[in-house]
């Protein structure tokens, strides 16, 4: 993986002993909140519910065992014990002191890592395929890209003060496992019929108060003009984007106003006058950059395991993901248990899931944007002690892409900006599939959980959906079903009026009962909503 | 009755006006009728609270302070999936008022 070169380690350095000036500053006195929280949300602190809240960004969810160490020992050392791995691949910490923030971030920089641009009207994190380097369907690994990209974005003057927050996927599948389309700009790596590889750009997709999918707006980029591209795409937006209203402020509005041909038509001018600056880098260092992604030494061994127990094989069966090298599975370590909140990780099970990426899987973890940690590189003949640790730490739910996998953000037990709590319900639902043994019934089934609008729980692309809104004081939740951000992304539509606490737990069991009774051999929930339509739904919830 | 809440500039903890200072309980929280506004700009004003507020809240026959919005009783609390994180309090009928 990546590693700091001397201008990385310097600009983060000098960022710190920055910020630690800031935050000296705002304790003494000597600034007020609003002169200092444009600083503080610059460097990912936030004040939340409780606390100040500190995102760190791990870029494209790749990290190393040392740096999950690291993000343990701040979690024990800082914070109350845990972290909360979020749907952009990053980690949050909910109990953060102002006074030790310059500390926390010091003791990241020594990891070569940080929380710069994980908040604000900047380019945030580069999320990813969560299978990069390892998925045997990819073109190419997409990481060097998108470090590159992480280059190219970090501290970049131009697009410091964009109109709103910019979020940017880089895959390199055919199958989209991180919501590609949904972000403000989806790169797609393809190899075209020559041969040659390019990437394709899907610009204006986003969640929140008014979702939308990407249209296409140029079907292959050479990638020795990649940056070139992106630069165009994010100009014309500065230039354009609705300043004048925050709710109308992302690029989506903007390219869905002015019409996904007008927009490109724009960009391509852009892209030819900004080729003509040459503002693209130098080959030479994307080439020093994808040294750092080369595969590590794969060897060859068994192909085949012993599933004779059966807790085991369920795992495998869930929770393993083919790899490029037969010999290797990529290895999904659950941070769903049942009843438990989704995306919450110990510092102990943190350093365990460090131990193991050293011990089998050459030193390299991912964040899942599924709220889950991955082990990339796992031999097949060391599946069943990597099993066995994880379960022993409670971090061997076979439940990948099942009902009890949920995606929910922190909603109204931590966030300012909720309107309902979502961790509860994740809770309940996982439970109530659980004891029923109804899980590996109703098979894949995503469902996604948001407390309030924004959509950090991605509810409007949940096989099922659920919406926390404030319904004159109390929780009341909105049921959506037929969404996806895989490769047959689409939107949910909301099924009618919304149900309190209990009821859309009800409401859930419902719609699989529909399901369960109406499905063909082989349909997923969303196959089956997809071929039947809202109606059975809506007459088993509402009739 | 009304009262002043906001997050302590150092720790970012959960703050209520207690007639004289700022305390971590719900409990300890005054009724400032309509002085809301002139404590609110003076404790700004001194940076001994980060981004106070005025309230709504009841207080029932124990003496306990109940905040009216369900978002301010979660913060009076804590995250009520992390009781064990909860903010100490006399009232052990606490979890059952705050959703």
């Amino acid at each position: 993986m990546y590693q700091y070169d001397s201008y990385d380690q310097a600009m983060v350095d000098a960022r710190v002993e920055e910020f630690r000036d800031q935050a000296r500053r705002r304790l003494e006195g000597k600034l007020t909140e609003d002169q200092f929280k444009p600083l503080r949300l610059m460097n990912g602190l936030y004040l939340q519910l409780h606390a100040y809240m500190l995102r760190v960004a791990v870029p494209y969810g790749t990290l190393n065992s040392l740096q999950m160490e690291a993000l343990a020992d701040i979690a024990e050392k800082y914070d109350r014990g845990y972290g909360h791995f979020t749907t952009r691949q990053n980690i949050q910490y909910n109990w953060i002191k102002l006074e030790d923030a310059a500390d926390i971030l010091a003791d990241l920089s020594r990891v070569e890592m940080h929380a710069i641009q994980t908040s604000g009207n900047c380019i945030r994190n580069i999320s990813s395929d969560h299978f990069a380097g390892a998925a045997a369907d990819e073109v190419v690994d997409p990481r060097p890209y998108a470090e590159l990209l992480r280059q190219w974005s970090s501290f970049h003057p131009e697009f410091t003060y964009l109109p709103r927050k910019f979020k940017i996927a880089v895959i390199a599948s055919e199958k989209d496992r991180a919501a590609m389309r949904l972000h403000d700009i989806g790169i797609r790596i393809i190899r075209n019929d020559a041969g040659e590889i390019g990437a394709q750009f899907y610009v204006g997709g986003g969640m929140g108060r008014t979702p939308m999918i990407a249209p296409l707006v140029r079907d292959f980029v050479p990638l020795d003009q990649l940056i070139t591209y992106a630069e165009a795409c994010l100009r014309v937006y500065n230039r354009y984007g609705r300043r004048d209203n925050k709710y109308k402020a992302r690029i989506k509005i903007l390219v869905h106003e002015l019409g996904a041909a007008e927009y490109t038509r724009q960009v391509e001018e852009e892209f030819a006058h900004m080729l003509s600056v040459g503002v693209e880098p130098p080959r030479e260092e994307l080439a020093r950059i994808a040294t750092y992604f080369a595969d590590p030494a794969f060897v060859d061994g068994p192909k085949t395991l012993d599933r004779s127990d059966p807790d085991f094989a369920l795992w495998v069966t869930r929770n393993t993901h083919r790899h490029k090298h037969d010999a290797y599975v990529s290895a999904v370590i659950s941070l769903k248990p049942v009843g438990g909140i989704p995306g919450d990780a110990t510092a102990d099970q943190m350093r365990v899931v460090a131990k193991l990426a050293r011990d089998y899987s050459f030193d390299e973890l991912r964040v899942m944007h599924t709220q889950n940690l991955l082990l990339p590189h796992v031999r097949i003949a060391d599946l069943h002690a990597v099993w066995s640790a994880l379960d022993e730490a409670g971090l061997g739910a076979p439940n990948m892409d099942t009902i009890e996998d949920i995606i929910a953000c922190p909603g109204l037990d931590y966030c300012s900006l909720a309107n309902a709590r979502s961790i509860p319900l994740a809770q309940r639902i996982s439970e109530r599939f659980a004891q029923a043994g109804r899980t590996e019934l109703v098979g894949e089934l995503k469902l996604k959980i948001s407390g309030c609008i924004n959509a950090c729980g991605h509810h409007h692309a949940g096989h099922i959906g659920i919406l926390g809104v404030d319904k004159k004081g109390t929780e009341n939740y909105q049921l959506s079903l037929g969404g996806s951000e895989a490769e047959d992304v689409s939107l949910a539509k909301i099924t009618g009026p919304g149900f309190d606490e209990d009821g859309v737990i009800a409401a859930v069991e419902k719609v699989t009962d529909v399901y369960l009774a109406s499905r063909t051999d082989g349909e997923r929930f969303l196959d089956t909503y997809r071929r039947i339509g809202m109606e059975p739904f809506k007459e088993a919830l509402y009739g | 009755m009304k009262i002043l809440t906001g997050n302590d500039l150092r720790s970012g903890a959960v703050t209520w006006w207690n007639g004289t200072g700022w305390s971590l309980f719900v409990d300890d929280a005054v009724d400032v009728g309509d002085e809301a506004e002139e404590i609110l700009a003076r404790e700004t004003a001194a940076r001994r609270v980060n981004v106070p507020y005025a309230i709504e809240a009841t207080i029932d026959a124990a003496g306990h302070v109940r905040p009216a919005h369900i978002k301010d009783r979660v913060r009076a609390l804590g995250p009520t999936v992390r009781r064990d994180l909860a903010v100490p309090t006399a009232d052990k009928t606490g979890w059952d008022w705050v959703i």
